[in-house]
């Protein structure tokens, strides 16, 4: 393998790893701020116990949200050093003002919070958590800005043999951001729910702390319904969004190689080799016509064609971006999605008509939907990343172009196993911490004995 | 004085700020094993720093963010060129921040004397790490006339480099010592406090040689003269100072002076520097500087005006957070946050 190869995969690995925490952590921190706030308002202890019980779960995936974060803001130097002068005018400012902004507050409060229970007032207290929650939300809006200009470069001018920013409201208001930063904060949201129902629903099925873990699911509920219809509805105009700005994604997505008007809607479509034409496919008449711009009619133009006018446009090179990649990564989310809304639905039933009990059956199934999450946003990042290629910046320079010349085969190949050995161990040590405490009822023995504690403590 | 100025200071500032606060926590760190006999009193150490590892590396965060903002060309040419040295200073950061959230977690005591160990590790590398760099930042690194660094990761562990690797470890650890002496209790207290008498010692002598090294390994005589001024002496003395105040059992004031002389460290290295901000070796032509390495004026513009509203919001809070838990630890089972 190359070095561009091996780049491309050590930075595939390191940041679609580093999400597999951030959406929990975005979302999570909100219900579990909501919790603790429910403790300050009604005094009740099960909101206390409730607020720890997430809490510490909370924390385990924080940390390593935080150790793979590090890695992302030292590698666009390592491995992208043509890339980082070619964008740092730009893209350096929203990365140092997320840290600046947002990392700061997040660690500097999650540490007041995990350790100041009995040192600060509860209301203090509680506004540490959320100003936990806020720097999570406001820490993704920064990183996506960045992001966005890679997607839809905008507020700059090419001087000096780079990108130079001219206009910094103009990054700030990118149009790609602001239909992104919603899809990404209600993926959190969808996340943080499906996890605590999944959880929740596990204990409920075995009738372990049915009191505090009703209350979760339907605390949980609720948001899920909400994430996961904001997702949905905000993805849709994601996609229109998409198709007006790299309608090669869009052709990619779809597995469109012809233009066609009306155009319809890929079910299964399987390419050939050269991924240039369609062996076998199951489509749908004008749906994607209605998906990329809400009428029946208009013309969605295929990669063929769309090839042929970027060579025109940016000179004779190859466009297409792994198009079955992109296909297949975009129905995995899609599919995930409408699959999560109907268990929103169903969780939203049980709670609201209080058929928590009597519905064992069915909660048994909810500890699995915890994964489909995890599923739609890993492929939702490979469809929006792998189908900008082979642009790393759209439109204004090639992934190759990006990389550092400095770098050669050993290096990045012993960091790119080192940092996926590293990783996988971690991973194992995550979920085995993850699995016990989410197993561990939230009034075990030793929790109990701090119950007992508590209730001899004066009323706080 | 104009932006790019303003920034190699701010710069200065960020690595400042991680070095004062990252520094005895990383030689709580690297103390952990020695200072620590049993399980308990193990916590109690990590509790001592528990609120603040997190807030304290994310000053290197924003040093690294801020760079690559401000200087992208150091950035790009720095972490590409230094490539094999921040991956190891990665795996030791990535280890030590799960390993304090992981290690009580589990009552087996192999799990957490896995821990234990990462934290250790996960301390002592970063800083032995983060000298060596610095140390080559002055000392001049193979960098060509495009700006590529086209040494190896050899060429980064010469002599020079390696001593000032030493001289941060023995700084820290004696900086962690006397922290320890202040946030503990009992006999964790009296052992801390041992511990910072003897460490004063190497730390004291190692800054001192790798002072006297720095004369002919950098072109500090040049830049600063043979009397290098009050900053670097003031270096020196204070590290002194610092010695004598812990051996009359003053540790406030020791970890005062300590704090001070590495404020002073860091400033040493940044004047030593200036105005470049990496030094080639093969021709001073093609040294990196706050000129041919920064972002355009719109951008700095955009920056200090962020940076001046927002470092001081942090001070506040981050001082404030030290005042909520001021408390010296006791190493009590019942007394201790997990
Ligand atoms: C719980 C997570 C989740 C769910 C259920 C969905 N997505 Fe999504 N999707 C993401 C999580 C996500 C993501 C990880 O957050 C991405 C990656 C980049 C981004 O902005 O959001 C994404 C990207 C993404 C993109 C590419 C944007 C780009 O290129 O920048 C489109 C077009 C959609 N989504 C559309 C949808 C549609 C139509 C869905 C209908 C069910 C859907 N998503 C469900
Ligand atoms: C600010 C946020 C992000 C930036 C600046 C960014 C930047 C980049 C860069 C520089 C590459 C180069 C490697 C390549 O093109 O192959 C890349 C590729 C990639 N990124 Fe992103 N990325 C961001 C967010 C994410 C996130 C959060 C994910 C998913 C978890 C992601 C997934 C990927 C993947 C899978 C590739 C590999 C594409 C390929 O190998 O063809 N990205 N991105
Ligand atoms: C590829 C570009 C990215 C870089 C350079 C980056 C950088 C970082 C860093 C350095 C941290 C650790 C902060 C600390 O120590 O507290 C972190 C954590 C975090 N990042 Fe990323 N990140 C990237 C992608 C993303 C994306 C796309 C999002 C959200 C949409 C995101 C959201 C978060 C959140 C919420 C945290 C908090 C810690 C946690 O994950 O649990 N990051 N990131």
């Amino acid at each position: 393998m190359d070095v561009l190869t091996l780049s491309r995969l050590q930075f595939a690995i390191t940041t679609v790893y580093h999400f597999f925490f951030v959406p929990l952590t975005l979302g999570l921190a909100l219900l579990v701020a909501l919790m603790e706030t429910m403790f300050v308002v009604t005094k009740r202890d099960v909101y206390k116990e409730m607020t720890k019980f997430w809490g510490k779960l909370f924390v385990i995936n924080f940390a390593m949200g935080v150790v793979t974060g590090i890695v992302q803001e030292f590698q666009f130097g390592m491995n992208w050093s043509e890339y980082s002068r070619f964008v740092g005018d730009i893209f350096g400012a929203p990365l140092a003002i997320e840290a600046l902004l947002a990392f700061f507050l997040e660690s500097t409060f999650l540490g007041v919070w995990i350790f100041g229970w009995d040192k600060i007032s509860a209301k203090a207290h509680l506004a540490a958590i959320w100003l936990v929650a806020l720097a999570a939300n406001v820490s993704a809006l920064w990183i996506l800005i960045a992001n966005s200009f890679m997607q839809e470069p905008v507020g700059y001018i090419l001087r000096n043999g780079r990108a130079e920013m001219t206009d910094f409201f103009a990054l700030l208001l990118n149009p790609n951001v602001l239909v992104q930063y919603p899809h990404v904060f209600a993926a959190g949201l969808t996340t943080a729910s499906f996890f605590v129902l999944g959880i929740a629903a596990w204990h409920l099925a075995r009738n372990s702390n049915p009191e505090m873990f009703k209350r979760s699911f339907t605390i949980a509920a609720v948001f899920a319904v909400l994430g996961v219809g904001l997702v949905i509805l905000n993805g849709h105009t994601q996609a229109q969004h998409i198709y007006q700005t790299q309608p090669m994604k869009i052709a990619a997505a779809e597995g469109l190689f012809e233009t066609e008007q009306p155009a319809s809607f890929s079910v299964f479509t399987i390419g050939d080799r050269t991924g240039t034409q369609e062996i076998f496919s199951l489509r749908l008449p004008y749906a994607l016509s209605l998906l990329a711009c809400n009428n029946l009619t208009c013309r969605v133009q295929g990669i063929n064609d769309l090839q042929a006018q970027y060579a025109a446009e940016f000179g004779p090179a190859d466009y297409v971006p792994p198009a079955w990649i992109v296909y297949w990564s975009f129905r995995a989310m899609v599919g995930a999605g409408f699959l999560l809304l109907a268990f929103a639905l169903v969780a939203a039933f049980f709670a609201l008509s209080e058929m928590l009990d009597n519905h064992n059956r069915w909660l048994k199934f909810f500890p699995f939907a915890i994964l489909l999450p995890y599923l739609a946003t890993t492929t939702g990042w490979l469809m929006a990343e792998i189908g900008r290629m082979p642009w790393i910046v759209f439109g204004l320079m090639r992934v190759e172009q990006g990389v550092s010349p400095t770098s050669d085969v050993f290096s990045v190949g012993l960091t790119l196993v080192g940092f996926t050995l590293i990783y996988a161990a971690l991973m194992a040590a995550d979920i085995y911490l993850l699995v016990k405490f989410a197993r561990s009822s939230g009034t075990t023995q030793t929790n109990a004995k701090q119950k007992g504690a508590l209730a001899m403590q004066p009323a706080e | 004085m104009d932006l790019n100025i303003l920034w190699f200071i701010l710069i200065a500032v960020l690595y400042t700020g991680f070095f004062l606060l990252e520094g005895f926590d990383y030689g709580v760190g690297i103390l952990l094993p020695f200072l620590g006999k049993n399980d308990t009193e193990r916590r109690a150490l990590i509790n001592t720093i528990g609120p603040f590892w997190d807030g304290n590396e994310v000053w290197l965060l924003t040093a690294g963010g801020a760079t690559f903002a401000a200087f992208p060309n150091w950035y790009a040419t720095l972490f590409s060129g230094f490539y094999l040295a921040l991956f190891l200073l990665l795996l030791a950061l990535i280890v030590r921040g799960v390993a304090f959230e992981f290690r009580s977690k589990d009552k087996n005591p192999r799990w957490r004397a896995l821990w234990d160990g990462c934290i250790f590790g996960g301390s002592l590398v970063p800083a032995l790490l983060l000298g060596v760099a610095f140390a080559n930042l002055i000392r001049g690194v193979p960098i060509n006339a495009q700006m590529q660094y086209v040494g190896t990761f050899f060429d980064l562990l010469n002599p020079y480099a390696l001593l000032g690797g030493l001289a941060s470890v023995a700084m820290f650890t004696f900086y962690g010592a006397i922290f320890l002496a202040l946030k503990t209790t009992g006999a964790l207290e009296s052992r801390a406090r041992d511990a910072a008498k003897r460490l004063w010692i190497p730390a004291a002598i190692l800054l001192v040689l790798y002072f006297v090294a720095t004369y002919f390994a950098t072109d500090l005589v040049t830049r600063l003269g043979i009397n290098p001024g009050v900053i670097p002496i003031g270096m020196i003395v204070l590290m002194l100072v610092a010695g004598v105040l812990a051996q009359r059992g003053w540790f406030g004031w020791a970890f005062l002076m300590t704090a001070l002389s590495i404020l002073l460290s860091v400033a040493t290295i940044f004047l030593i520097l200036f105005p470049r901000v990496m030094v080639s070796s093969l021709n001073p032509e093609w040294s990196l500087t706050i000129y041919n390495a920064s972002s355009s004026p719109y951008t700095l513009t955009i920056m200090t005006i962020i940076a001046l509203i927002f470092v001081p919001i942090v001070l506040a809070y981050q001082a404030w957070t030290y005042w909520v838990f001021r408390k010296r630890i006791e190493a009590k089972p019942e007394a201790l946050t997990y």
